[in-house]
């Protein structure tokens, strides 16, 4: 295990040429139920340079937590997965288990939403955050609390909480218990899930600027995932909008949350109105109908029966990606961006 | 439509007298559906709730609070979790007995009786966050509209008024869920079979805690758009307690916003969310998207415990405008630590700040 870690020491200091700390090249996912194939990702391509932050969006059931959870091969057993998820050049799929154990914390961690269940309730605070530095690092279990208390320093919470149980913090110190604990193996990579959605306005603005900070200080690659494209906007340079086990839309972030392509990205953008502005004063904007059933989508593309601007086409035809801008695409029939050719692995490739 | 556009400006200086009366403490505001001022349709006066807390400790969860809902309006109640916003809205409900103060509804004091409150229960309801949690899964969505015809005794036309109810929350036709279980919905339909819950009584007032909270986005509009139809069609008044200021750019008309148990500003929503005055409500204004209020002002720690209220002003150890020496630089500091805020009068805007407080005055000076 400790061999994992250093070999990555390794390459990590390497400089040259930038290796993606995360490229996920048509990844497919489909679990297996009692109400047969359920295909909830449906293929999916995105590449991450260190330092870089995607923010993924979606509804619940478009696959978001999903493709964050096949990164550390999470899935329940069972679900086939397809395509290629390369962690640092290292293709996590084909990896053995006892690898993928080292690459688990110290090569990419996740901070998971619900912080409350995520943590034992028994044990104390350091103790729980020096357990993963144990494991990787394999220095005794002092040195490794010591390190526990820095890390918490370095995520603002005050060194006397290192000998707390769980219940006796707030939630937003037990996420930032969660957010120690990611970063407590130095990973290249942080998958953040609905990380900061349960907490309060104001304490969610404060994980978001230490994780923005701990990110851009360490060069780590973040995906954060959450239904809330207005944080995602604030946070992350890039922004993918998935739909229905597909990205329908990816591009800068500020000028996709602004002006979004495609008709569902418009929508999810206008259901987080911006305080202050008039067009959205008493003018609460949704979309008519429900997420898809990943078990029944729809055909064609599987937006067109909310579609507000449908067209006759829309029920047939199959959709990749199309170039909106070089730096931006969108997944619909009524873009027709330049013909500029967009960076390929940012692409969705073929169609089912 | 915006209400105090002509009623006294925020920054008059005498506004925090704490005994203003409802009659007198009518300012002229103008809400949607009524032009002249109305008698409150509920009102909260000097509310105080107190809970036990371990320890022999007590929580103050609501410290003083003077709340009017007007009607036809759509109030909202924003505030950090803790502040005692849910503990308002529980109270107004006559869920929870207030430790001193009360509650009038069309002005008469609210009775604690089991027949005075089953009668109050018909014409205030409440909409929980999570349509899952108030539904009973083994129940069909008739049977969970006409439960609360069932405990009034209500048995004539039950079907006719659950298929009205249904229908007027969006779920057309009617007849099509009558027969089906909560997990065959959507969450959105979830959330309306819960709505068509509450106006099958024919409400006057609906308080909704987090109403879309536990909803997808794209259909979040759709749960506010209909809140908002329910007003304009039925005259319906609203509480919506909420964390989020968007929900209440997106449908409220006024806002009043919490703090350790107090109001620490009231008013138009307009007004509130797009220059607010008291540091509190600035910095929650501030770290929003897009934010109408300059730099992000991320607020250090956590709202403090309800069971150890500091002195003075109750925001002063997190308050930026303290901290940051403006509060110093208007002679108002030793206050902020010392002297306790007045509770903020009935039925007028007002800002609950030593400092704002003070410029008015300086600004009323200097004529």
């Amino acid at each position: 295990m400790t061999t994992g870690a250093t070999e990555k020491d390794d390459t990590k200091e390497g400089s040259g040429a930038v290796r993606p700390t995360l490229e996920i090249d048509d990844l497919r996912i489909t679990y297996r139920g009692s109400r047969g194939e359920i295909p909830a990702v449906r293929g999916i391509s995105l590449s991450l340079n260190p330092g870089d932050t995607l923010g993924l969006a979606g509804e619940s059931g478009c696959g978001k937590s999903t493709v964050a959870a096949a990164v550390l091969r999470l899935l329940p057993p069972g679900t086939e997965v397809t395509g290629r998820i390369l962690l640092d050049g290292e293709d996590i799929l084909a990896m053995s288990f006892g690898k993928l154990r080292a690459v688990r914390w110290a090569g990419a961690s996740i901070v998971f939403q619900g912080a409350m269940h995520s943590l034992n309730p028994v044990h104390r605070i350091a103790r729980q955050i020096a357990e993963p530095i144990v494991l990787h690092e394999g220095i005794g279990r002092e040195a490794a609390e010591r390190r526990a208390v820095e890390l918490m320093s370095q995520v603002g919470l005050p060194s006397w909480r290192a000998q707390s149980y769980p219940h006796e913090l707030s939630g937003g110190q037990r996420q930032r218990v969660m957010i120690a604990m990611a970063l407590a193996c130095a990973p290249q990579l942080i998958i953040a899930d609905e990380a900061t959605t349960a907490l309060d306005v104001m304490i969610q603005a404060q994980v978001l600027r230490l994780l923005k900070q701990l990110v851009s200080e360490r060069h780590i690659a973040l995906v954060m995932i959450s239904h809330d494209l207005s944080v995602l906007a604030d946070t992350c340079e890039r922004l993918a909008v998935m739909y229905a086990g597909r990205l329908v839309e990816h591009g800068p972030s500020r000028e996709v949350f602004a002006g979004a392509r495609h008709p569902y990205a418009q929508a999810l953008s206008a259901a987080f109105p911006t305080v202050g502005d008039p067009a959205e004063r008493r003018n609460p904007h949704g979309l008519a109908g429900d997420p898809p059933d990943p078990g029944n989508l729809p055909s064609g593309c599987s937006f067109h029966p909310r579609c507000p601007v449908v067209m006759d086409e829309c029920s047939t035809a199959t959709l990749a990606l199309r170039a909106a801008r070089d730096d931006w695409q969108a997944a619909c029939l009524r873009v027709d961006g330049p013909e500029a050719v967009a960076a390929p692995t940012l692409l969705t490739k073929g169609d089912a | 439509m915006t209400t105090d556009q002509t009623g006294p400006d925020q920054t008059e200086p005498d506004r925090t007298g704490p005994d203003g009366l409802p009659e007198a403490a009518q300012d002229g505001a103008a809400v949607p559906m009524a032009a002249a001022p109305a008698e409150p349709a509920l009102a909260a006066l000097e509310l105080t709730v107190r809970f036990n807390a371990p320890g022999g400790r007590t929580a103050r969860a609501v410290d003083g609070v003077n709340l009017d809902l007007r009607p036809g309006e759509i109030l909202a109640l924003a505030g950090e979790s803790g502040c005692g916003k849910t503990t308002v809205a529980r109270t107004l409900l006559g869920l929870e007995r207030p430790t001193a103060g009360g509650i009038t509804f069309q002005g008469r004091p609210l009775q604690y009786g089991t027949k005075a409150l089953k009668a109050y229960r018909r014409d205030a309801q409440l909409v929980l966050q999570d349509p899952t949690g108030a539904l009973n899964p083994r129940h069909t969505v008739y049977d969970a509209v006409a439960e609360g015809l069932r405990i009034h005794g209500i048995h004539d036309n039950e079907r006719d008024r659950v298929a009205d109810a249904l229908s007027r929350a969006g779920l057309r036709p009617a007849e099509k869920f009558f027969l089906a279980y909560p997990h065959e919905l959507s969450g959105g339909q979830r959330q309306r079979v819960v709505i068509a819950g509450a106006l099958v009584l024919d409400p006057k007032i609906i308080i909704a805690d987090e109403p879309v909270a536990s909803l997808d986005a794209s259909v979040r509009g759709e749960i506010l758009a209909l809140l908002m139809r329910l007003r304009d069609d039925l005259g319906l008044s609203a509480v919506v307690v909420t964390h989020d200021l968007g929900l209440a750019w997106n449908i409220a008309d006024r806002i009043a916003v919490m703090y350790l148990g107090r109001i620490v500003e009231i008013g138009s929503v307009d007004e509130i969310l797009t220059a607010p005055q008291h540091p509190y409500t600035r910095a929650l204004v501030s770290v929003l998207p897009d934010s109408p209020v300059g730099e992000p002002q991320v607020l250090a720690g956590e709202p403090p415990d309800a069971t150890d209220v500091p002195g003075g002003c109750r925001f002063h150890p997190r308050c930026p405008a303290l901290a940051g020496g403006e509060a110093e630089a208007a002679g108002v500091a030793d206050d902020c630590r010392r002297t306790e805020l007045p509770v903020l009068p009935l039925g007028q805007a007002g800002t609950s700040c030593h400092l704002v407080a003070a410029r008015a005055q300086a600004v009323a000076a200097t004529p």
